[in-house]
């Protein structure tokens, strides 16, 4: 089983984001399951999802301890909130950043998904979108295919920027 | 269809596949998306239904109640507040013998105020001749929901029924799940004591102390006819579409020595535990309480065996309800665990030390320390 944490902020789009995830994993005839923690949730607060891909069937509904991912939408987040907690040792970190950043003893992993969502203008209430651009770089990373990430971000939206902005980011991705 | 969605969207799909003409709901968190996505299908006409938006939880049963009186297929959905708001109704509509449907996402009673997961609000009603269900999975919500509807108006049962899924656990995680096309499988509904204007009658008149107790009684043989339907349909359902449920759910119980009982989620994630233990030489084994009413006959495998139940529920004075329905029944001395209260995170791993740690004939609080 792939246990993977997700950290944003509230109205960042990171629930969706875990949602997309799992459907395109589904596509891939994988067992999924997103669960997003919903506490007091309110815009701009850190809040947590967690996804979990498997061969066989997933039992467990209590939050992800030892993950082998951990996504960081926001890296804000990371002044309040330690998403290095429990992270399997050798585990990967992905980053919405320009830039690389350094975690020792785990693998880090950056793209910037804002940018990408600005660029083509996939703003929603004066927020970049960065749940559909992030499938792209989740595709890349080989966590689902290409086309699943494709397919389950046209179910989930009529706007084509979305599936736009998922190929960018496979494309812009270094890995 | 093969699709991924929440434990709110199956149950909603569910509602959309057996075709109700009359939806009357008020929403509630966590079931609000549940109501949601019925409004949807009505509104795109994949549900030919009256949607009636109501202004309480009391009125949307009363408006049930008034629907499937006239003898039309009735659904709606409530949680925690929202469904001892409606107390009075539950027991009217079981009273009148109406086969009405509802989901309910099980959620803690404040104060405090708190939206996660607990039991104790439909346990509080166990007692108003509702049958109850408690599922664990997205495919076992909209499975249940669709059977709610054959066993309910089932002409040997005529009581509501009360399908349960956790708050936010269950109602909110994304999981595969499999829709079917029920056809005949749910026969047209045909209720016997519907209002029908060409033979006026009364309802709900004065019943007075010689007979009010004759129609208690029939209640309660309805429930106790009821186990032979819910098994009738269970089966005819696997017949059709492959996927087999019982009054438990049981695993892992042939030859354990410790028998771990739950209801809902946790009764899934014990499972994990039940493996767990086994690898370190405890012979464990899990039964997953799905029908509490009518409540399942348990001796054959809780009894001469170490018994753990898990309860996300409390009767304050007496003892985790789940335990006490279990100590009436068997004669068992359970170790009984209080978890999960308000959506307290509880493990696989949680659930196994209960396990190791297990006391004959005690109670333990998780979490407390005294």
């Amino acid at each position: 089983m792939y246990e993977i944490r997700l950290h944003s902020r509230g109205g960042q789009g990171g629930v969706t984001a875990a949602k997309l995830l799992a459907h395109a994993a589904f596509l891939d005839g994988k067992n999924a399951t997103a669960a997003p923690f919903y506490g007091a949730e309110r815009r701009g607060a850190p809040v947590v999802s967690f996804i979990r891909i498997d061969d066989r069937p997933i039992k467990i509904y209590s939050q992800i301890r030892k993950p082998d991912l951990v996504i960081v939408l926001d890296m804000g987040v990371m002044d309040t909130v330690n998403v290095l907690d429990g992270l399997k040792e050798g585990g990967s970190i992905l980053i919405n950043s320009p830039n690389p950043a350094e975690f020792e003893g785990y693998k880090t992993y950056n793209v910037d998904l804002t940018n990408i969502a600005l660029s083509l203008d996939l703003i929603v209430s004066g927020s970049p979108i960065l749940n559909t651009p992030l499938l792209g770089a989740l595709a890349k990373m080989g966590f689902v295919s290409r086309e699943s990430a494709r397919t389950a971000i046209k179910e989930a939206f009529k706007d084509e920027r979305n599936a736009e902005a998922a190929m960018k980011a496979y494309e812009e991705m270094k890995i | 269809m093969l699709t991924i969605a929440t434990g709110n969207k199956a149950v909603a799909t569910a509602v959309r596949d057996a075709k109700p003409k009359v939806v009357a709901a008020y929403p509630i968190t966590p079931q609000t998306e549940i109501v949601e996505n019925i409004a949807d299908f009505v509104s795109s006409k994949e549900l030919d239904s009256r949607y009636i938006p109501v202004e309480s939880e009391h009125s949307s049963m009363a408006a049930c109640m008034g629907s499937s009186i006239a003898g039309v297929r009735t659904f709606t959905a409530t949680s925690s507040h929202g469904l001892v708001y409606m107390c009075e109704m539950l027991h009217m509509v079981a009273g009148a013998r109406l086969p009405i449907v509802m989901a309910n996402a099980n959620r803690a009673l404040g104060p405090g105020w708190n939206v996660w997961a607990e039991q104790s609000d439909s346990l509080s009603m166990r007692d108003s001749g509702w049958l109850q269900v408690y599922v664990s999975t997205v495919q076992e919500a909209y499975d249940a929901t669709l059977m709610a509807f054959r066993i309910a108006e089932d002409n040997d049962v005529l009581l509501p029924v009360m399908v349960n899924l956790d708050g936010f656990l269950l109602t909110h995680i994304m999981q595969g799940f499999e829709t079917v096309n029920p056809e005949d499988f749910i026969p047209e509904i045909d209720l016997p004591h519907r209002i029908d204007v060409d033979n006026p009658g009364g309802y709900g008149t004065l019943t007075p102390p010689n007979e009010h107790f004759k129609f208690r009684w029939d209640i309660e043989r309805a429930l106790r006819d009821s186990v032979r339907v819910i098994e009738e349909t269970e089966s005819e359902f696997e017949k059709r579409f492959g996927r087999k449920y019982g009054m438990t759910e049981d695993y892992r119980t042939e030859d354990a020595e410790v028998i771990i009982v739950a209801m809902g989620t946790l009764g899934k994630e014990m499972e994990v535990a039940v493996d767990n233990l086994r690898e370190e030489g405890i012979k464990a084994g899990s039964v997953r309480i799905r029908w509490f009413r009518p409540f399942p006959d348990l001796k054959s495998r809780l009894e001469g065996r170490d018994v753990v139940v898990i309860d996300r529920d409390y009767s304050f004075g007496f003892g985790g309800i789940v335990a006490n329905e279990i100590r009436a029944k068997c004669n068992v001395k359970p170790y009984s665990v209080i978890a999960g209260l308000g959506g307290q995170e509880v493990t696989y791993d949680d659930i196994a030390g209960f396990v190791r740690d297990r006391k004959t004939d005690s109670e333990f609080w998780f979490g407390v320390n005294e």
